[in-house]
């Protein structure tokens, strides 16, 4: 093995089900539900999958939802969208917890 | 990966043949005005592949004497063939529901600029290529400056009336992928070319089809090159669905080759993969019962017809897609 990530590595997804496949079956089954048109689109969910995918920086989610997002359609400016909000979100979420400093600076300064 | 012969026959296909020569698709040779980076015929404006006179007239006498209700013209450009007017006007003359595929830049060319008249005064059903609904993955995929010429043809069929809801002129949009990957599902995908072409260009076109690419020409070359070949043979191979089987494309067509050869599908012309052995292999020897039911050739780029919603030069094979 010569990197952490390798790219076949994600065709051997299955092979977390060998040890307790049932436990994977779960989760292929839930996975494959939510994943599944509903009140959102294939399209919209597999945007939603590709900006969490850059949210959780996971390069196998990044490659499978950048795929799946042109299979249904999507265009690289609706995709450059969603890593905009995962971005965001991100970044909301880091300054949001600048209150704690200012509320911690504020307990314990004079 | 699994032969696809031998996969239709785990399948319980093991003997595919055609069911019916419902079309002609004749391929009038393999010049053309774009070099797509897709054609799996390595078609462009060099390629001296034209097909003749004699093989013309050999056509139009098939298609009089054995009653094919279905002829679909494509290229290469067909419209760079010197005798395609000739041809139009002797098809519409018989019974046929006439398809020419067009790549709409053509319609811009010198010589050419009369042909959205022509087509309308022959009834002339079109399918035009066009990737994408913006600029960037139609010129990459068929040329730069190509996106914004198609919009101008298409804006010059709409004014002859191919396109419009009240018009029986009949104007569809064939996508493919800008790349290697697989179609989208072609409902929802219509139904954004539909909102998109409108609210940008005020275009209207009728139904949108979409091909996958075939593994074959210049876009296995491509494959090769960016190292995907693997990885997208295997993922047709994954997709294989047995519901595509029944209605694939060869079952009802026979492709004319510009020599006037014949063979099972545009893709196996590419591929030099004859009818099989015995079989009539000229049209100055169709015959109509014989070719029939005739069986199949099949090859692993089969495997691009059979994928997730299946893929022909008439769209997607399933429902769901």
């Amino acid at each position: 093995m010569s990197h952490y990530y390798e790219e076949n590595d994600l065709e051997r997804f299955s092979e977390i089900g060998k040890h307790r496949p049932e436990l994977f079956d779960y989760f292929m089954n839930y996975y494959q539900g939510v994943m599944a048109a509903g009140a959102l689109t294939v399209r919209e969910k597999a945007l939603i999958a590709l900006a969490v995918a850059h949210a959780v920086q996971c390069p196998y989610c990044i490659d499978a939802y950048t795929r799946a997002s042109l299979e249904a359609g999507s265009n690289m400016e609706e995709m450059t969208e969603a890593m905009h909000v995962a971005a965001v979100i991100r970044g909301g979420a880091t300054l949001i917890h600048g209150i704690q400093v200012h509320n911690t600076v504020e307990k314990i300064t004079i | 990966m699994v032969p696809f012969a031998r996969k239709l026959a785990q399948l319980g296909f093991p003997d595919l043949t055609a069911a019916q020569v419902n079309t002609l698709q004749v391929n009038l040779g393999w010049r053309c005005n774009q070099s797509c980076r897709h054609c799996h015929l390595a078609a462009g404006p060099d390629r001296p592949e034209q097909m003749g006179q004699a093989a013309i007239n050999a056509v139009i006498a098939v298609v009089a004497r054995w009653s094919i209700p279905v002829v679909d013209l494509t290229g290469g450009s067909p419209e760079i063939n010197p005798h395609f007017e000739y041809l139009v006007q002797r098809l519409s003359r018989l019974d046929v529901h006439l398809l020419v595929r067009c790549n709409l830049t053509i319609l811009l060319e010198p010589d050419h600029e009369h042909l959205p008249e022509f087509f309308r005064d022959h009834r002339v059903e079109l399918v035009c290529s066009l990737p994408y609904f913006q600029q960037d993955p139609v010129d990459r995929l068929r040329g730069p400056g190509v996106f914004l010429k198609s919009l101008e043809a298409l804006r010059r069929l709409n004014r002859v009336g191919y396109g419009r809801e009240e018009s029986h002129l009949k104007l569809h949009l064939m996508y493919n992928p800008a790349g290697a990957y697989l179609p989208p599902e072609q409902g929802p995908l219509e139904d954004r070319f539909q909102q998109e072409l409108k609210k940008r260009y005020d275009i209207d076109f009728n139904r949108l089809y979409t091909l996958l690419n075939m593994p074959i020409g210049r876009f296995k070359e491509y494959l090769e090159k960016s190292s995907n070949y693997d990885r997208y043979m295997g993922k047709l191979a994954a997709g294989f669905n047995p519901a595509t089987v029944t209605g694939l494309m060869c079952r009802n067509l026979i492709s004319v080759s510009w020599e006037g050869r014949l063979f099972d599908c545009d893709f196996n012309q590419a591929l030099n993969l004859p009818l099989a052995e015995g079989l009539p292999q000229t049209i100055w020897d169709f015959d109509l019962p014989v070719l029939s039911h005739r069986p199949l050739n099949l090859g692993d780029h089969c495997y691009g017809c059979t994928a997730a919603a299946g893929s022909s030069c008439g769209g997607c094979l399933t429902k769901k897609g």
